[in-house]
């Protein structure tokens, strides 16, 4: 076995009830106006499980994550082909409100983006926006979302500061607050420790755990480690190609595909 | 060949600084030296110099202000002849107000300590040597009398409570009488047009007239009053004047004053200034009315421009598609800003005064026009028309510069607000609006200060010389927005050009034109204020 893959810690898979193609994506392939960015992608990603996709930059891991609440959507000259379903219905199905599947799909960035708001705005944004305006509902909802994320605890005193005084950590799983706050089903996080430190990254990753037990995770990252850390599954992608998916534990230990070992091993070129 | 210009030791940037800096100092010096001009001549408005007594070689004297010295125009130029112009007052008397003399008629130049400046109400200043005073009571009190100064000052304020008095009653009270009796002669016209009874309407119109004589009568008797007392003078030549206290506003010494009388004085001229209304063809007394009218109007002008430009940004950039048509659109809106400013004063002229305004009173004025004389009420030139011509003119500024705002909201924040799953609207309304507010506001300060600045385009849609009311006052409905009002900008135009006493105005132009800089200066500081409040609340943003 490869010196660097035996180094990185890898957690045994949870099995949980729940369904096994919660989210499939089924021959997937995506432009960006005549760019081909995705080619027949077709994954499943199980209930309450964590899926880590990993791949060198422009692989086209992050578009498929902004496809997942169609955060694509935004750009021009967009295309695309196959299908993505969460519990068997299609996201771009015309009768699916955009606004109603990214309420379901929660996002956290890789960099943190906090409004410029009280901290306490910025985590029941979701649920003003969803026109929920009873304060005690609000400062519930707060409350276990800030409690969630780990966060409650060092901001409880001061919920009415600008977020925009928060350490890069702190604002971070402020957008995490914020992302789970209306309770959605599916949480989407693209690099979200890219711009941390090892703590703040700890702590994040410790609370991607406890998170799992509600949400459905879907991380890219770039550190493979952490993909082994946090991850159940793990999807290998190469110039918009999947090239392979299994349990974390296999892809790190055992892969099937040669360059998946060769990227994982950091002997990639 | 790199080698070569390695070895060379003349740096090679720097000639290049100087040459670039050059033209923030041809800026600085610019604007340095309007400053000190406009500040220089505007302060002669204002202070009280020492007064001449001036003996000329045909044994004539003058009593009067030195107001500049010159090459005589026409005298040689190797051996210049010197001519200086004098402030000598008295109008009414001399039927000049300013001289020139020539330095060589100069016989005997000293300031007597007995001179004394007059302000007045009509017929500009006075250099006189007191004699004495009659006072209210008939008495006399000569110049050399210990009392003769605190009469004077006592005279002085009496004389000036009583002009406010008859002003309160002539322009006040006889103006709202004045109003009420046009509101009814209208009514009667319309009354005697309709065959309706005429007699109630007649009886109140009697009633009115009634008090419209006795508040006319009571004004008349106390300006009778007020003018008993009077001050005896000599003028220049030492004959005889007498001067009505009724007609004097301020009296000083200037050869006695200290410096810091001098500066109460000015201090007293400069609250003057600022408050009161303008006299004597706008070249004495404030500039209230102006100062007001501006600032009204910029007000205004930004509460229409800043919704207006704001609404059109967003909708070109967040909700317009992208393409030919947009491109063309943008183009024209930014080339809008290049349009002379009399365009679109005869815009204004033409779409706002005649036929937005002609058919505002043609639905809502129909009875008015038809029973007084076809007097328009909006459609002539108006505080609401040149407001809205301004708005028009300054829309580009606010468009582009929200724009720019919009488009410099981090990514971030607008994918943040989407992922949360906020509609297009909630995140424009909640997260890009406030993020881009200082923007905004910066383009809405820009806006402000080209609006507070501009004249041709008022000239035709609503700015006058004079203009006897306020368009806010305390009759319903308090603002009124198809009056005419009067604009610093176009005092100072008024002033320079058409006033019928050039050498009069031009120190007041200069001190208008401070006023007007100052007004700008305070009007943009206090928008800036407000936008780096907002800017503190986004600092420390991370990204």
């Amino acid at each position: 076995m490869n010196p660097t893959t035996s180094r990185i810690q890898v957690r045994p898979a949870t099995e949980r009830e729940g369904r096994k193609d919660y989210i499939r994506i089924q021959n997937y392939g995506f432009w960006y106006s005549e760019k081909k960015a995705l080619d027949a992608i077709s994954l499943d990603v199980p209930e309450r499980q964590v899926v880590a996709f990993i791949g060198p930059s422009g692989c086209g891991k992050s578009t498929l994550l902004r496809n997942l609440n169609r955060m694509n959507d935004l750009i021009d000259g967009i295309r695309h082909e196959g299908d993505i379903t969460i519990a068997g219905r299609s996201i771009y199905d015309p009768n699916l409100e955009v606004i109603s599947l990214r309420r379901r799909v929660g996002m956290v960035f890789q960099k943190s983006n906090p409004f410029p708001k009280s901290i306490y705005e910025n985590v029941v944004y979701a649920l003003r926006v969803m026109g929920v305006t009873n304060r005690a509902t609000l400062d519930e909802a707060c409350e276990t979302s800030l409690r969630k994320s780990a966060l409650w605890d060092e901001v409880k005193d001061r919920l009415n500061e600008s977020a925009l005084g928060l350490s890069g950590g702190q604002m971070q799983r402020l957008c995490i607050a914020r992302a789970i706050a209306n309770r959605p089903e599916i949480l989407l996080m693209d690099e979200p420790c890219s711009a941390l430190d090892p703590i703040a990254t700890g702590k994040i990753e410790e609370l991607i755990h406890e998170l799992k037990e509600q949400f459905t995770i879907v991380i890219v990252t770039h550190s493979m480690q952490q993909a082994a850390r946090v991850s159940d599954r793990t999807a290998f992608f190469y110039l918009g190609k999947l090239i392979e998916y299994d349990t974390t534990e296999k892809i790190f230990m055992n892969p099937s595909q040669a360059q998946t070992e060769a990227y994982i091993s950091g002997r990639f070129g | 060949m790199s080698q070569s210009s390695a070895d060379t030791l003349t740096p090679k940037g720097e000639s290049w600084v100087w040459f670039t800096s050059l033209g923030l100092i041809v800026g600085l010096v610019m604007v340095v030296g309007l400053l000190s001009l406009v500040l220089l001549n505007g302060f002669s408005v204002f202070w009280a110099p020492q007064v001449p007594t001036v003996q000329l070689k045909d044994n004539s004297t003058i009593v009067g202000q030195l107001v500049q010295r010159r090459v005589r125009p026409g005298s040689p130029a190797l051996n210049p002849i010197y001519e200086r112009q004098y402030q000598v007052g008295l109008r009414e008397l001399n039927g000049f107000s300013y001289i020139w003399k020539d330095e060589g008629d100069i016989v005997k130049e000293f300031f007597n300590p007995e001179t004394m400046g007059l302000e007045r109400v009509e017929n500009g200043p006075a250099f006189v040597t007191p004699v004495a005073i009659i006072d209210s009571q008939g008495r006399r009190i000569s110049a050399k009398d210990s009392e003769f100064k605190v009469i004077l000052q006592k005279e002085l304020s009496h004389a000036a409570g009583v002009r406010d008095q008859v002003h309160e009653i002539s322009r006040g009270k006889i103006g709202d009488v004045n109003r009420e009796l046009e509101a009814l002669r209208i009514e009667l016209r319309r009354a005697e047009d309709k065959g309706l009874p005429t007699e109630e309407i007649q009886g109140k119109v009697a009633q009115l007239d009634k008090q419209f004589a006795e508040l006319k009568s009571q004004a008349e008797q106390m300006s009778a009053q007020g003018s008993k007392a009077k001050l005896i003078a000599h003028d220049a030549s030492g004959k005889d004047v007498q001067l009505a206290f009724s007609t004097l506003i301020r009296a000083w010494t200037p050869n006695q004053m200290s410096f810091f009388e001098r500066i109460e004085l000015l201090f007293n001229r400069l609250g003057e200034f600022i408050f009161d209304e303008p006299r004597e063809a706008n070249t004495e007394g404030g500039l209230m009315p102006a100062i007001f009218g501006t600032l009204v109007m910029t007000v205004f002008m930004s509460l229409m421009v800043t919704p207006f430009g704001v609404i059109t940004a967003i909708y070109l950039r967040e909700y317009a598609q992208d393409g030919p048509i947009l491109r063309t659109v943008r183009i024209c809106v930014n080339n809008l800003a290049g349009v002379p400013s009399i365009v679109f004063g005869v815009f204004g002229l033409g779409f706002f005064v005649y036929v937005l305004g002609g058919s505002i009173d043609q639905l809502f004025y129909s009875d008015q026009l038809k029973y007084n004389n076809n007097t328009p009420v909006f459609g002539t030139g108006g505080l609401l028309w040149c407001s809205l011509t301004l708005a028009l003119m300054t829309l580009p500024v606010v468009i582009v510069a929200t724009e720019e705002a919009l488009s410099a909201v981090p990514r971030g924040m607008r994918e943040a607000s989407l992922a949360a799953g906020a509609s297009k609207w909630q995140t424009i309304r909640d997260i890009l609006l406030p993020a881009s507010a200082p923007g905004i506001l910066t383009g809405v300060i820009l806006a402000m200060a080209r609006g507070a600045g501009e004249v041709a385009p008022l000239m035709l849609v609503g700015v006058v010389k004079l203009a006897p009311t306020l368009p806010l006052d305390t009759m319903a409905p308090f603002l009124h927005m198809d009056r005419k009002f009067m604009h610093l900008g176009f005092h100072i135009y008024d002033l320079g050009f058409q006033s019928p006493d050039s050498d009069a105005a031009r120190p007041m132009v200069f001190a208008t034109t401070l006023l007007l800089i100052v007004l700008v200066v305070c009007l943009n500081l206090g928008a800036i204020t407000i936008r780096n409040r907002l800017r503190a609340k986004f600092k420390g943003a991370s990204f």
